[in-house]
């Protein structure tokens, strides 16, 4: 082997092992978010955390169960705002729309879905705190909800395109309609792909905080009803975080802990079933 | 796809020679018009959004005019209002971020892509996808109290001692900043470009390898020189849309920046951003024009995330397009 030769190889052997550290790197990061989170957070996670309200400025203890609860009310109208427009939205572009309609409203998502978090926020407050004089647990959900639309609408779309088209005819040739072959069959068939697209919509928009600090707002207390301000977790985290106090800290740590592990259980159970191809049925 | 033939029929003629009355019965045109309702809501919706930034903006554009992006000023006592720091820190944190993110990035995915078998690539993979759902208040926990203290103890009294020389490392080690922010914007945008640029990747055809070898190439100019050239409009889209995300990315970036309108040279220096701005003073914006200064602000954030964000989607198209006529030739 010349000298040439052996330099090329080195490099090569070099360049290639470098793109294994780049990986490494990558993938370790995750690990190492996981590790803090755990190892910060995972001694303040107690049955007080879940169940208390936080305590006054300056005391130690209490918990989160407002933000929880506030998270949850936050997802639950996150989901009746993004899930039937993306829905049936996303069955007019797969079964009936033309493609000039289709172009236009699949644009709209894709400029939707990439609107800055924030600008969503600004939309949300313009939209529904205005109106009502004050912040809402409504309009952090609208605005939750919003971001939800494109996901679901597009997935929807993509899991109904992939339902066989044998599936479709073998349906109108037994004289069903074309909307009773729409609910009873390819629906259906899609089912499974669709519902796990809209848990991993709704993984994304639980961690979302900057739609929500001028719509939710955050509270220390109690949320009763739609009207007033909520805690949710993502918003804890960031006032807890950039707190003073050590207690508050720890608490944002426990939960980031919290926060971060329900997104990627659901990440992790919806992957896997996607993975497994049991989303679309085989023709 | 297929199914574009399926529901041509009910748009043509086919459709006609049915009554109106009959499609109406078996509840085909019910669910056609609710279903289209459904649809044409996300077209409104998105017009809306971009009427109210508009229309909301109103009296600050009217009252500064192009001076807005130009203007140092932010004195919201005073009723004056520029962006121009606000722009200059997302463009640079913008900026270092990628110069992180995208060698590293594209490292791992021509790893993914090409050098790991699929058994190695594919729970990489799923691990880089968990990555990429982490919420960014989360890299913000993790920015204020882990990467703060450590860039200001040992990484930036290392730059200032190596090269504090360059203007670039000026002044004294705050640990937030505009470097501290560009690094967690790259540890975030990361998995978009690997995700993206190793799906790229893969779809080169596999002739094009095998032909770079048989010439007598490494495997390493076999990727650099050949594949990855091959791959490069798709690359150049998955920045894109990497620099999008970084620009509008609020969370993490208003916990590690600084918070301090300033246009400085120095990376150390704290700064601030157009989203942290937005995230940090909107509650507090007493007065019209202070809130519509701030929704204008909004306003150019989307437009330019809706400029990259459409780059990325032109240059993907072209990919694709690439991809298909080169893979017959």
């Amino acid at each position: 082997m010349n000298a040439r030769l052996k330099w090329r190889k080195f490099v090569s052997a070099f360049m290639l092992t470098m793109t294994g550290v780049c990986a490494a790197i990558a993938v370790s990061v995750l690990f190492f978010i996981l590790g803090h989170l755990v190892y910060h957070g995972g001694t303040s996670i107690n049955w007080a955390f879940f169940t208390k309200l936080p305590v006054p400025v300056g005391e130690v203890g209490g918990g989160m169960a407002n933000a929880i609860v506030g998270s949850a009310k936050l997802l639950a109208l996150a989901s009746l705002v993004g899930v039937p427009i993306g829905f049936f939205g996303g069955i007019y572009l797969a079964e009936f729309s033309g493609s000039k309609v289709a172009f236009v409203v699949r644009y709209a998502a894709d400029l939707l879905n990439g609107v800055p978090s924030i600008v969503i926020g600004i939309f949300a407050y313009a939209l529904v705190v205005l109106p009502f004089k004050h912040f809402s647990t409504l309009a952090g959900g609208f605005a939750l909800g919003l971001m939800m639309i494109p996901i679901t609408l597009r997935s929807t779309e993509e899991f109904l395109h992939g339902v066989p088209r044998a599936l479709r005819e073998a349906s109108m040739a037994l004289g069903a309609s074309k909307w009773t072959t729409i609910s009873r069959v390819v629906v259906p068939a899609a089912y499974r792909g669709i519902m796990t697209t809209i848990l991993l919509a709704l993984a994304r928009v639980a961690g979302e905080t900057a739609p929500l600090l001028f719509t939710a707002f955050g509270n220390r207390f109690w949320s009763p009803g739609l009207g007033q301000p909520t805690a949710a977790l993502p918003l804890v985290i960031y006032n807890y975080a950039l707190s003073p106090y050590e207690d508050w800290h720890r608490q944002a740590w426990a939960a980031g802990l919290v926060l971060l592990g329900l997104i990627l259980m659901v990440n992790i159970v919806a992957r896997v079933i996607l993975s497994r191809g049991v989303a679309v049925p085989r023709s | 796809m297929a199914t574009s033939s399926i529901h041509a029929p009910s748009a043509g003629p086919v459709a006609g020679s049915r009554s109106f009355l009959s499609r109406l019965r078996n509840g085909d045109e019910i669910a056609r018009v609710i279903t289209f309702l459904f649809a044409a809501s996300v077209v409104l919706i998105t017009v809306l959004l971009v009427y109210e930034l508009w229309v909301d903006s109103a009296l600050s554009r009217h009252k500064f005019g192009l001076g807005f992006f130009i203007t140092r000023v932010w004195d919201p006592i005073a009723d004056d209002f520029g962006a121009l720091p606000f722009i200059y820190g997302t463009l640079v944190t913008a900026t270092v971020s990628l110069l992180i993110a995208v060698p590293l990035g594209i490292g791992a995915a021509i790893f993914l892509a090409e050098l790991a078998p699929q058994k190695l690539s594919d729970p990489l993979q799923f691990f880089i996808d968990l990555l990429a759902a982490v919420p960014s208040v989360i890299y913000g926990l993790l920015g204020v109290f882990i990467v703060v203290p450590v860039m200001r103890q040992w990484v930036q009294p290392a730059l200032k001692s190596t090269l504090g020389f360059l203007p670039l490392f000026e002044g004294p080690a705050y640990g937030v900043g505009f470097l501290t922010a560009g690094i967690v914007l790259a540890i975030m945008a990361i998995p978009y470009i690997i995700s993206v640029s190793r799906e790229v990747l893969m779809s080169v055809p596999r002739d094009q390898r095998e032909a770079a070898l048989a010439l007598g190439s490494t495997r390493w100019e076999s990727t650099w020189k050949v594949v990855v050239p091959f791959a490069r409009t798709g690359i150049m889209g998955s920045i894109f849309l990497a620099l999008a995300r970084a620009l509008g990315e609020t969370m993490a970036v208003t916990m590690v920046i600084g918070n301090t309108p300033t246009i400085s040279a120095s990376l150390l220096s704290p700064g601030y951003s157009i989203a942290a701005v937005i995230a940090n003073e909107f509650t507090e914006a007493t007065g019209d024009l202070y809130l519509q200064a701030l929704i204008e602000l909004g306003l150019v954030l989307f437009l330019l995330t809706f400029i990259l964000n459409g780059l990325a989607r032109l240059l993907m198209i072209l990919t694709a397009q690439r991809g298909s006529g080169m893979g017959h030739a």
